[in-house]
């Protein structure tokens, strides 16, 4: 059993670091890997994110970013994001979303690449070298069928949160596949919980159905909550109020860092790490 | 008989009308991204008619939490597309253009130099995959319709060696509605909103598109329709788009 603090712990300089969405995000990991400064970062984006990347690109923590987008959703666009991007601050390493499943895919299965159709014609294709045009080696009489190869995508660490771990180290992801997408294609999977429940649910057959086994996690640590302010399904709703804040602060640069120093910087310790 | 109503309103009835009938005969699965309330209503409207008929379509919605919207994850949404199981789409744009490409990365050089929005999320996929994609837009003006994108997040037409299922077929904007001709690779306008005028759309489009001689005014819901959008439609989409369905559509 470890704090969030120490799974921040685990993530150094420069690790290419792969986060969900715009939910189930490890977001009291992510207030602590600002909080101590890491840099470098390459985020990989399944296939999206929305405050968790805005939050580790506003902290300077950020050197790639490999997505199919970001934003804060019906908040609005991603200011400190835009900002970034448009500034060359960051490298961006723009992608279509079945894309980078496909290429989890292809790493989770140990193949150098995937196949995926569409993208032909657009411009991503043009901005991506390591989306390669080739042919369909099974087209019908030999007929020209141009179709995108695609190179795996292996993470060094996955990192997200869920709603409950057992003392076994097997983690319940429910209604969200992806997540065991990610930790299968990535080196070492870190994850936060809600709660930590006795037994092992491998010996479950409802509750292992929706489980990542121990096997593929390197280390969980509870915090309760741990989501916000972005929402855990099934447990808890975003917090529309904190992201507004947010996003109305983050329009400048010097409301971004009054915002960075009151939230993340002065604030205290996260509640999980406290206990 | 037809009663006032508010323009999205309209967008939504004239949207499921287009859904009436799927690209071949009945319409099955109609999927929606995020930030789509529109579409998202539009699709349940159509849904709600055809189960008064006795049909059963399948709705998926991005982001709406209850069954039977919640796709099984984002994976499942792509693989649907590419198996040919899901008939509409929806996409919008930050730039739209006359040959239907799409623009949602941003303006000027790559990655967006002049203003840098989200990104393509699922386009360059879907647009391709789905039978038929209803762009759609809420800024109808020559900033967003423009005669040719910045940045092709997905194209509207392909080459002929390209594999290429589905596409555009109708742009409906808070002004008119145009439909999509594939093989001219032009828009041609079907429809204009009361209080609307050829010259009006032409002054607030910047692509060239074609035209009949009498452009046909866009017929608004019946009472019947506005009722069921208000009611059932509007406590439905709550689900995935509560201030909308508040605020548009006079949800509780």
């Amino acid at each position: 059993m470890q704090t969030t603090d120490a799974i921040a712990a685990r993530i150094p300089d420069g690790a290419k670091l792969a986060v969900f969405k715009d939910r189930s995000c490890a977001m009291d990991v992510t207030r602590a890997l600002v909080r101590r400064g890491v840099r470098d970062l390459h985020l990989v984006c399944v296939p999206t994110s929305g405050f968790q990347a805005e939050l580790l690109i506003a902290g300077g923590c950020v050197a790639t970013i490999e997505t199919s987008g970001v934003s804060l959703g019906e908040i609005g666009p991603a200011p400190a994001f835009a900002r970034a991007v448009k500034s060359g601050a960051i490298r961006i390493m723009d992608s279509t979303c079945p894309a980078i499943y496909a290429q989890l895919q292809a790493a989770e299965k140990g193949n150098p690449f995937a196949p995926l159709r569409g993208l032909i014609g657009s411009g991503i294709l043009d901005t991506r070298p390591d989306y390669k045009l080739i042919q369909n080696p099974f087209a019908e009489d030999g007929r020209d069928d141009p179709i995108v190869a695609l190179p795996a995508l292996a993470p060094e660490i996955a990192l997200f949160h869920a709603p409950f771990a057992d003392e076994a180290g097997n983690v319940w992801i429910g209604r969200q596949p992806e997540l065991k997408l990610m930790a299968h294609a990535a080196a070492e999977t870190l994850v936060t919980v809600e709660d930590i429940r006795p037994g092992n649910m491998m010996e479950d057959e409802t509750l292992a159905a929706a489980a990542i086994p121990a096997f593929y996690i390197a280390a969980i640590a509870r915090a309760p909550r741990g989501a916000w302010p972005l929402p855990l399904p099934g447990h808890y709703a975003d917090d529309e109020a904190a992201l507004r804040e947010y996003a109305a602060a983050a329009k400048t640069g010097d409301g971004l860092r009054a915002w960075l120093d009151a939230n993340i910087h002065g604030a205290p310790a996260s509640p999980a790490a406290a206990e | 008989m037809t009663v006032p109503c508010r323009t999205e309103e309209l967008m939504i009835h004239i949207i499921a009308g287009l859904m009436a009938e799927g690209p071949k005969g009945e319409t099955r699965h109609i999927g929606c991204g995020v930030l789509s309330p529109i579409p998202g209503s539009a699709a349940l409207l159509t849904r709600h008619k055809a189960a008064a008929a006795g049909k059963t379509i399948k709705v998926s919605i991005i982001g709406h939490g209850a069954e039977p919207y919640r796709t099984d994850g984002g994976v499942d949404i792509f693989d649907c597309a590419g198996q040919g199981r899901l008939d509409y789409f929806f996409l919008s744009g930050g730039q739209i253009d006359g040959e239907a490409n799409v623009n949602l990365l941003g303006v000027g050089d790559y990655p967006g130099t002049t203003a840098r929005w989200s990104g393509s999320f699922g386009s360059a996929y879907l647009y391709f995959m789905v039978p038929r994609v209803i762009l759609f837009t809420l800024d109808h003006s020559r900033r967003t319709l423009v005669e040719t994108v910045d940045f092709i997040s997905a194209p509207g037409t392909s080459a002929e060696n390209v594999y290429r299922p589905g596409g555009p077929f109708a742009l409906i904007t808070p002004r008119c509605l145009f439909m999509f001709d594939r093989e001219a690779a032009r828009f041609r306008l079907a429809s204009i909103h009361p209080g609307e005028s050829a010259d009006s759309i032409r002054e607030h489009t910047g692509f060239a598109y074609d035209a009949p001689d009498d452009v046909p005014v866009t017929e608004a819901p019946d009472a019947a329709t506005l009722a069921l959008l208000r009611g059932e439609v509007a406590a439905d989409i709550a689900g995935a788009y509560p201030k909308f369905a508040h605020d548009v559509l006079g949800a509780a």
